[in-house]
């Protein structure tokens, strides 16, 4: 089957059911995306389907619809996305390993909402789950990248 | 070495130095009988004097044998050696190096002796030193117990001055000027007419040169790096997805594997049969480890799906099957028998209790799962003479004895390559994943062999967190505490996670009442007992261990007696706190939280108190009563650690750690059901969300004689805290967690 990742087309030969997540890290070496729970509970594996942040553990190999984008699409150390920036202005990384399915949750929410409360916040980011407890962060680099990103446009 | 050396006296190589090889600088070279391990690697023309220092062509590199599970470790102890190398930190590699008996832990002996953090006695100190010199002789390589600030407070700032006079002095050597007039700046030595000499220009006479002894460390006052912000090290690679964690990491030829192992932590397999795995894509092999087996595959996923398919026969646990038997052993322990220690005994509380009006409470505690979200993993490659493995952990030194064991390779020849943790909170102190790895990989040598636990089996074979149990009983007297009787009961931590090293420890579980017995109040008639249950599901040091339930325990307890006394729950805590340091950050909270500021009905404010590894930490949270339930609003915290070496990293861990506490507090537990847990997965295991997670203010307190580590002593108030919170706003007193099966949350 084929599919594109971050503007690359890829041909794998893999069973239709094997998750996209499991496709990007062990087929094609993209390594941002990770695995967490593997049943849509934490997001690590958040990447984005034309543009729609979903749980990479819950598509279908066969059922991979649009352009894929991981973390590693979103941006680079050498050309960084607004959130990726803000991130690092706030420091927000612990471990880390949520902070992926962070982001590209984060770089959908701030496209559609250019000046995010609180609780808009909350909602679009609770199904990512930190346990280092970053959440104030991230909370402050959300609002800096939805600021950054309107201003820019 | 003889020929740079030889180069390097007769040509005078001012800022041109080709480097064939390099220089390596550490210190107490001349303090320890363990030679520096950055020697045995170097070729010819190389050099290595110490070894947290190694300079090359490549450029410098700082070893950093503190792991790094996301606290920072890394970054911390590159800004210890960094401020008196005088390079910056945009200047430098870090490198964990292989594990060494020189890397021992000169804070985790300390922090074992059985006295109070407070105790500068004569005494207290003697012991500690003696735990030290065990330490150094066990060669105790181990990151954990908030030791690693401690550790390296002193350490690494003096290697970085003992790398840096010996570059000194061979710039001396090549220019003749003497070592007074040289000064050192951003990886450079200048002369007094303005000429720079890289340090890696410097590297090949150094080499030749004894390291500088007796140098002194400099003034606090003149620091450029310690104490200030910084960019951490993995910022830019965490923040980009370019991170490569254990989980990530690749060989050539490299096969995959998952275990199934006794969902019954310990019992036996009975029968298998593995008729459809060995049918499945990708599946190459299904092999025998200890108490199960293991599916090898092309993928993880597939070796995921093809273990899951396995159809097994398991054997019952060696523990109680169900919950009811596990608490009734907890409060069966209540017993002069099974009395493991009574280190806090002032005044008399037998007396003190008798014929008066006693206070009464008991509390709980559940197993928890450290969960850190990256599931554990390890790569380990067994050759004819060696075997490397490529994992996180903390306890890289008893990894080599264990891979040793499995193998019959000599200990010196296990090379553990220590990788990025995504998470650890005390999970990777265990050994499971690589001595499971390792029984794989003998099968198939040569072969590198990947196990990746699947969530699943990570969450259902967890060491967790001890369950633990409190009987407070105690007296109040012209509205003021007057007695305290604190009885804890939980099996020993220590003893479980040593026993799975083939290890047993005599003596008292100070484990068993940390967070309790020293805390530094002066209360009339004191009292805190230890006792010891027995072993039951395998538990483990889960951050912050003992004091992880006993903060909990103690200082609800000393609330519901501060409230039945009728006094003001910070004034009173202030009047019993005889410790100076420990004062000033329950004085700092109450005026960050306006405390005594008056509230809407629906809102109340807790304040706690507790001194864990040294750290006397107090929080304040305010919570509202809403119709939806509990909702936790803003935390206020303030810690006591001597020096705050970074204050982004600093406060980063005290949100995160209070997040964690906060969160297990109020939603989480494993419980076990037919001697398997309930919880397998994020479903069931509830973690914190943001929605949840309330405002979070901090300040560190530099006040103390000590400098400590953080990565822990915040967890053990928070809980409390609620819990004082919550009886605040509803009048409803929360004595067991999870919260959640007595009261509801937003």
């Amino acid at each position: 089957m084929k599919l594109t990742v971050n503007g690359t087309q890829h041909e794998v030969d893999v069973e239709p059911d094997m998750p996209l997540l499991w496709v990007l890290r062990d087929e094609l070496g993209i390594t941002g995306p990770k695995y967490g729970c593997g049943i849509a509970q934490c997001g690590a594996c958040t990447v984005h389907m034309d543009g729609e942040p979903v749980k990479s553990c819950q598509i279908a190999a066969e059922d991979i619809d649009g352009e894929i984008v991981t973390i590693e699409g979103l941006g680079t150390p050498d050309a960084l996305h607004a959130v990726q920036s803000a991130w690092i202005e706030h420091q927000v990384a612990q471990c880390g390993y949520c902070q992926s399915g962070q982001m590209m949750t984060a770089a959908a929410f701030v496209l559609e909402t250019p000046a995010p409360t609180d609780s808009e916040i909350d909602d679009a980011m609770s199904g990512n789950l930190c346990r280092c407890g970053t959440y104030p962060r991230i909370r402050a680099a959300v609002k800096t990248a939805a600021k950054n990103l309107s201003e820019g446009a | 070495m003889g020929k740079l050396k030889t180069i390097a006296r007769r040509t005078f190589l001012i800022g041109s130095a080709a480097i064939a090889g390099g220089v390596a600088f550490g210190v107490y070279k001349y303090k320890t009988p363990y030679a520096n391990p950055l020697l045995d690697n170097l070729a010819e023309g190389e050099a290595a004097l110490t070894p947290y220092v190694k300079i090359d062509a490549s450029g410098i590199t700082l070893i950093t044998p503190r792991a790094d599970s996301g606290q920072g470790a890394y970054s911390v102890q590159a800004i210890l050696i960094a401020e008196e190398l005088d390079v910056e930190l945009d200047q430098i590699n870090v490198d964990p190096g292989m594990p060494d008996k020189v890397y021992y832990n000169t804070a985790l002996g300390a922090d074992g002796a059985p006295f109070a953090p407070t105790d500068d006695s004569f005494a207290a100190n003697s012991t500690r030193t003696v735990m030290d010199s065990l330490m150094k002789f066990l060669g105790m390589q181990v990151t954990g117990g908030s030791t690693t600030v401690p550790d390296s407070y002193e350490k690494l700032r003096l290697a970085g001055a003992v790398a840096r006079e010996t570059l000194k002095a061979a710039a001396s050597q090549q220019t003749g000027i003497a070592v007074s007039e040289l000064k050192t700046a951003n990886g450079m030595v200048e002369t007094p007419d303005g000429t720079k000499i890289s340090y890696q220009d410097l590297a090949g006479i150094a080499a030749t040169l004894d390291p500088v002894d007796g140098v002194a460390l400099r003034d606090p006052s003149t620091w450029r790096i310690v104490g200030k912000p910084h960019q951490r090290l993995d910022t830019l690679a965490k923040s980009t997805g370019t991170q490569e964690y254990g989980i990530d990491f690749k060989r050539d030829g490299m096969v995959h594997a998952m275990v199934r192992t006794n969902p019954r932590r310990g019992g036996e397999m009975i029968s298998y049969d593995d008729t459809e795995t060995k049918a499945m894509r990708g599946v190459q092999n299904v092999l025998p480890i200890t108490g199960g087996l293991a599916v090898i595959a092309d993928n993880t996923w597939r070796a995921i799906q093809a273990a899951n398919a396995l159809e097994i026969e398991w054997g019952d646990a060696p523990y109680p099957a169900e919950m009811d038997a596990h608490w009734q052993a907890l409060s069966d322990s209540f017993n002069d028998d099974q009395q493991d220690s009574r280190m806090r005994d002032d005044g008399d509380v037998t007396a003190a209790l008798e014929g008066a009006e006693v206070v009464e409470a008991e509390y709980r505690a559940p197993y928890l799962a450290h969960a850190p979200l990256e599931p554990i993993s390890a790569v380990v490659e067994v050759s004819k003479d060696r075997v490397d493995v490529w994992t996180g952990t903390q306890i890289p030194r008893f990894l080599q004895g264990n891979v040793a064991d499995i193998t019959g390779v000599d200990f010196d020849n296990v090379y553990i390559h220590a990788l990025m943790m995504g998470g650890s909170f005390g999970h990777r102190l265990e050994a499971r994943v690589v001595k499971e790895a390792t029984e794989i990989a003998v099968q198939m040598p040569g072969v590198p062999v990947k196990l990746t636990y699947s969530r699943e089996e990570d969450l259902s074979h967890n060491d967790t967190r001890q369950i633990a149990m409190a009987r407070g009983r105690g007296t109040i007297k012209d509205g003021k505490v007057e007695a305290f009787d604190l009885s804890i009961a939980m099996p020993s931590v220590i003893a479980s996670q040593m026993s799975r090293q083939g290890l047993s420890v005599p003596g008292p579980d100070t484990q068993i009442v940390a967070g309790a017995w020293e805390q530094p109040l002066a209360i009339p008639n004191y009292r805190v007992t230890g006792y010891r249950a027995p072993e039951l599901a395998p538990i483990s040091s889960w951050r912050s261990v003992g004091a992880s339930t006993n903060g909990f325990f103690h200082d609800v307890f000393l609330d519901e007696l501060i409230v039945a006394a009728g006094a003001d729950q910070m004034e009173e805590r202030l009047r019993l706190c005889w410790h100076e340091p420990s004062r000033k950050v329950l004085e700092k909270v109450a005026e960050m939280s306006n405390w005594g500021a008056p509230l809407a009905a629906n809102k109340g404010r807790g304040v706690a108190f507790c001194m864990s590894f040294g750290v006397a930490v107090a929080e304040v949270i305010e919570v509202t009563n809403t119709d939806d339930g509990i909702k936790l609003d803003n935390v206020w915290a303030a810690a006591e650690v001597g020096k705050v070496v970074d204050p982004v990293m600093f406060e980063n861990m005290v949100q995160g750690g209070i997040n964690w506490a906060l969160g297990h507090a109020i939603i989480s537990e494993i419980t076990y059901s037919d001697g398997m847990t309930e919880q397998e997965n994020f479903d069931t295991f509830e973690s914190l969300r943001m929605y949840q997670s309330p405002k979070i203010e901090v300040v560190g307190l530099e006040n103390g004689d000590h400098v400590r580590g953080i990565g822990e002593p915040m967890v053990p108030p928070a809980a409390a805290a609620l819990s004082n919170a919550i009886f605040a706003a509803t009048g409803q007193r929360i004595r067991e967690m999870p919260m959640n099966k007595f009261i509801d949350f937003v």
